[in-house]
């Protein structure tokens, strides 16, 4: 009983451990996310959120399902696997709503040149001309039809 | 003690309704979609890709990734004869506009190596996140909880392959999700979808149709720092010796 | 972009952990290192360092207490830091700092300090007026028993908590050593001898500041300094040291002789952009410079005034070294690609959040709080303290 009251000041101290320690277990009952611990050690939810971010590219099938035009002469020409965005930029905006945003037609004399500039750097079997020589001035499109560009009538070289 | 408690019920409902806003989550966003049937990871085939920035500049705007920041980017390569050890590699601005031309074919070889997050199936940055804010999703992405994250980059630090970064307005982890908004809705990532050669390609390892099985069969395909057994998921046909 | 030599992977550029990440093992070494010295005295029984006990103790309260704010302030969403405790991730070393810290600041150094004081404070609660007589009731929670009885179980029970308290410095400091250590993306820093390093570095880091701080204290309240106490702390300053430093050259030829894919950019490093910090501060000045002054009062028989300025000098340039070493592990790290193909720069910005100020303002804080707590809990055993409390 002497012990006890000598070590009564001890218990106090010991209190205020136990005291936080009920607190903060009770408010992490409230503050944890509910999802959280659903899959693993993380915010379930946060899966979703990220799910739900904004597309800006709608896609090769989307433009193809309206411009079914393009779509088929793209199709059989040299260009059949470069998508419509990787030219025309990102267009989910359009293609949700041709109405709201018009897009401009791509600038060829720095959009073919990106991608056909000799560059003894790139793979060997990609076809790459001397932009300045080949084309002599003109415009690719002169010569070449962007969705289709193998040439079919002669032209310089 | 007991009465201390008791208040303490009482009090805290009123703080927790405000947190309950913060911490839902928005309902589920792709319906049709099960995670359990995917396991997302990506082909790079290094002999395809011309180096002309598309798939960074794709990345960018898909993803609102800030100047000077990277979820993908692509370096050139340029390694001589006898040098194996010694590469010279650039990568301005992150390939993002492409790279100067090379005139003349002086000795050595040239090759472009597009780089993203591995989406490692032992990704040693979730295992050092202090609080669970960065996590590998069932379907197999590296993915952070930006709403949860404390910015303490530690994770950063952890990375072998320098794929992640702080957000400079965000102020926390930023990184490559795999286009996760997209995948789960059909669609291909915004970099595949930009790549004119198909240089990078999604792969779905659970979809017993994907052309990746009859890939990996017969080609000689290697992964990133393998000595680092992060259990990377980005598989690269074609990669040199010389890549680090 | 400038600073970067050869190839950074392009998110590598800026450095992401910042001078106050230096700062932080920094403080919490010394909060470990000074608790060693004055666990000595409980524990070893060595009773020639008894005047600079409590003192140890107080200075690794002010520092325990400093310790965390560098990371707060680092951090991109301090108001989040709570998530630590409430969602520590298992496989996280940064996660157990929470529990490590609060364990060390409540079970270990408070319950400690408030025991061995507790006969002052419930003296000065029945002594004092005012706000500070409110405070000292407070610190008594209640309780004025100070019986021999009661004194005696303090005692005992003090007694016992020091010795948890060892293992428990060299978990606190350990572990920031693990943090570091345990990332193999970074060769310059991955290493199971991480942990042991920091934890020598900080008990000498600890010991030269309590050192340092013992002798500016007694010089300032114009008391003679205890000789036979500082010689002793000089004498364990001088042993600790040698294995600190023999830890980090074993570290060093390992590196050296193994020669990694990792060697050639860190020893080039080494050679240029750490040249300063590494070579001539750490080792040079921080290190080879105190161990042979200390060296020559361990050897050599002196007088106590060459004695005196040698120990406070070895003391000052321990500090700069330790704080360099730090520096070295942290920000070096930082300065090299995964890639191993190239180098940045880090440049410190002055006024921002993580700038060199906030780091100035951070390292002298401890020495605020610890003016404070002087003030309410006077260390002295030299029987003259300012008023009040007449030891025995
Ligand atoms: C819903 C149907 C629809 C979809 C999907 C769609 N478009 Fe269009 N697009 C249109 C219509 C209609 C116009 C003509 C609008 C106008 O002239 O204002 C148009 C115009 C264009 C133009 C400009 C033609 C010009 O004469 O200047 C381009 C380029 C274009 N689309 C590209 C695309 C691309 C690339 C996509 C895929 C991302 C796409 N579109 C998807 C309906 C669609
Ligand atoms: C190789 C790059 C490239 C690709 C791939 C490409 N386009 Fe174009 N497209 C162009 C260029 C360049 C123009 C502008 C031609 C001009 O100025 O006359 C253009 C023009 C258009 C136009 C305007 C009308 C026209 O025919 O001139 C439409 C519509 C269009 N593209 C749709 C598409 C769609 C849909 C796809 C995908 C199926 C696609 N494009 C793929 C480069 C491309
Ligand atoms: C995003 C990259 C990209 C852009 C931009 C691009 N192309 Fe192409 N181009 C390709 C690819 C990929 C091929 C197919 C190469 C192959 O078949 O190996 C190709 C093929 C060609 C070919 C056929 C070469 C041959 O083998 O006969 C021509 C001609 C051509 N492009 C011209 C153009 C013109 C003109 C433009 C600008 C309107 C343009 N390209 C824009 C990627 C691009
Ligand atoms: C004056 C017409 C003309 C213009 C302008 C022109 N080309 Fe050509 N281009 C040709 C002809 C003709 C060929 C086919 C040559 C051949 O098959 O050998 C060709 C072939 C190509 C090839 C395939 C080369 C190969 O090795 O297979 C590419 C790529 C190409 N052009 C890109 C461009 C680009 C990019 C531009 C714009 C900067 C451009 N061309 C402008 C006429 C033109």
């Amino acid at each position: 009983m002497g012990v006890f009251k000598d070590a009564g000041h001890l218990f106090r101290f010991l209190a205020i451990f136990v005291f936080l320690f009920i607190a903060f277990w009770v408010i992490r009952g409230f503050v944890v996310p509910k999802s959280f611990g659903k899959y693993g050690h993380y915010r379930a939810a946060s899966i979703d959120e990220i799910a739900a971010h904004p597309l800006h590219f709608a896609g090769h099938e989307a433009c193809e399902t309206c411009h079914v035009d393009v779509a088929n002469v793209k199709k059989d020409g040299k260009h059949a696997h470069v998508n419509c965005e990787a030219c025309h930029g990102a267009l989910q905006k359009h293609a949700e709503d041709p109405a709201s945003l018009t897009p401009t037609k791509p600038d060829t004399a720095t959009l073919c040149v990106r991608c056909h500039e000799y560059s003894a750097a790139r793979p060997k079997n990609f076809p790459q001309v001397h932009a300045a020589e080949h084309s002599t001035g003109l415009p690719c499109e002169t010569c070449h039809q962007p969705h289709s560009p193998a040439m079919t009538s002669g032209g310089a070289k | 003690m007991k009465i201390t408690r008791r208040q303490m019920l009482v009090l805290l409902p009123a703080a927790a309704i405000a947190w309950e806003h913060v911490m839902a989550g928005t309902p589920e966003a792709a319906p049709n979609y099960t995670m359990s049937e995917h396991w997302w990871s990506m082909l790079i085939d290094i002999p395809k890709c011309i180096g002309c920035g598309n798939c960074v500049r794709a990345c960018k705007e898909e993803n609102d990734v800030p100047d000077g920041f990277f979820r993908t980017w692509v370096e050139r390569y340029h390694v001589e004869d006898e040098d194996m050890t010694n590469p010279t590699v650039i990568s301005p601005d992150g390939g993002k506009e492409g790279f100067p031309p090379v005139e003349k074919e002086d000795e050595g070889k040239y090759f472009f190596v597009p780089k993203l997050c591995n989406h490692c199936a032992d990704s040693p940055c979730t295992q050092v996140c202090p609080v669970g804010a960065t996590f590998v999703t069932p379907d197999g992405v590296v993915l952070v909880d930006q709403k949860y994250c404390l910015g303490c980059a530690y994770c950063v630090q952890a990375c072998p392959y320098g794929c992640r970064y702080i957000h400079p307005q965000k102020e926390v982890a930023d990184k490559c999700t795999l286009c996760y908004h997209r995948i789960t809705k059909g669609l291909t990532t915004a970099c595949c979808e930009a790549c004119p050669t198909g240089a990078r390609q999604l792969v779905d390892l659970k979809n017993p149709n994907d052309p990746i099985h009859e890939f990996l069969r017969t080609h000689a395909v290697q992964i990133l720092k393998p000595q680092m057994a992060t259990g990377a998921k980005v598989y690269y046909n074609g990669l040199d010796g010389s890549v680090r | 972009m400038s600073g970067v030599e050869g190839y950074m992977y392009p998110n590598e550029i800026n450095l992401y952990w910042s001078v106050l990440i230096v700062l932080y093992p920094y403080i919490t070494g010394l909060v470990a290192g000074a608790f060693i010295l004055a666990s000595l005295e409980r524990v070893f029984n060595v009773t020639a360092v008894k005047p600079t006990y409590r003192l140890a103790l107080l200075t690794a309260l002010s520092f325990l207490i400093v310790a965390p704010l560098p990371l707060q302030f680092h951090l991109g969403h301090p108001e989040r830091s709570p998530e630590m405790y409430f969602t520590p991730h298992s496989t996280s070393a940064m996660a157990m700092f929470g529990y490590v810290y609060l364990w060390y600041l409540m079970a270990v150094l408070t319950f400690e300090i408030w025991l061995d004081y507790r006969r002052e404070i419930v003296l000065m609660s029945q002594k004092s007026k005012g706000l500070v007589r409110v405070i000292y009731k407070i610190m008594t929670l209640g309780s004025n028993n100070i019986s021999e009885r009661a004194l005696h179980i303090d005692e005992k029970v003090s007694w016992i908590v020091t010795l948890v308290g060892i293992p428990s410095a060299f978990l606190l400091h350990g572990y920031v050593g693990f943090i570091f250590g345990s990332i193999k993306a970074n060769p310059w820093w991955s290493s199971p001898l991480m942990p042991v390093v920091f934890i020598f570095s900080a008990m000498v880091s600890g010991i030269a500041c309590v050192m340092v701080l013992y002798m500016a204290v007694t010089k300032l309240r114009g008391k003679t300094i205890d000789m036979k106490c500082v010689d002793t702390i000089a004498m364990y300053l001088f042993y600790t040291f040698i294995i600190d430093f023999s830890l980090e050259m074993l570290d060093l030829i390992h590196r050296i002789y193994e020669a990694d894919e990792s060697f050639r950019t860190l020893d080039f490093m080494v050679h240029t952009k750490l040249y300063f910090s590494q070579i001539v501060v750490q080792i040079i000045f921080g290190t080879l410079v105190p161990l042979l002054l200390l060296a020559i009062t361990q050897l050599v028989k002196l007088p106590e005034i060459a004695r005196k300025r040698m120990y406070a000098v070895a003391g000052a340039l321990t500090l700069i070294g330790i704080f360099a070493m730090r520096w070295n592990v942290v920000i070096g790290g930082q300065l090299f690609s995964k890639s191993f193909l190239g180098y940045t720069t880090y440049k410190m910005s002055l006024v921002t959040k993580e700038g060199l100020l906030v780091a100035v303002g951070l390292t002298l804080l401890p020495l605020a709080i610890l003016w404070v707590l002087v003030k309410l809990l006077p260390p002295w055993t030299d029987g003259h303290s300012a008023e009040g409390v007449a030891a025995d």
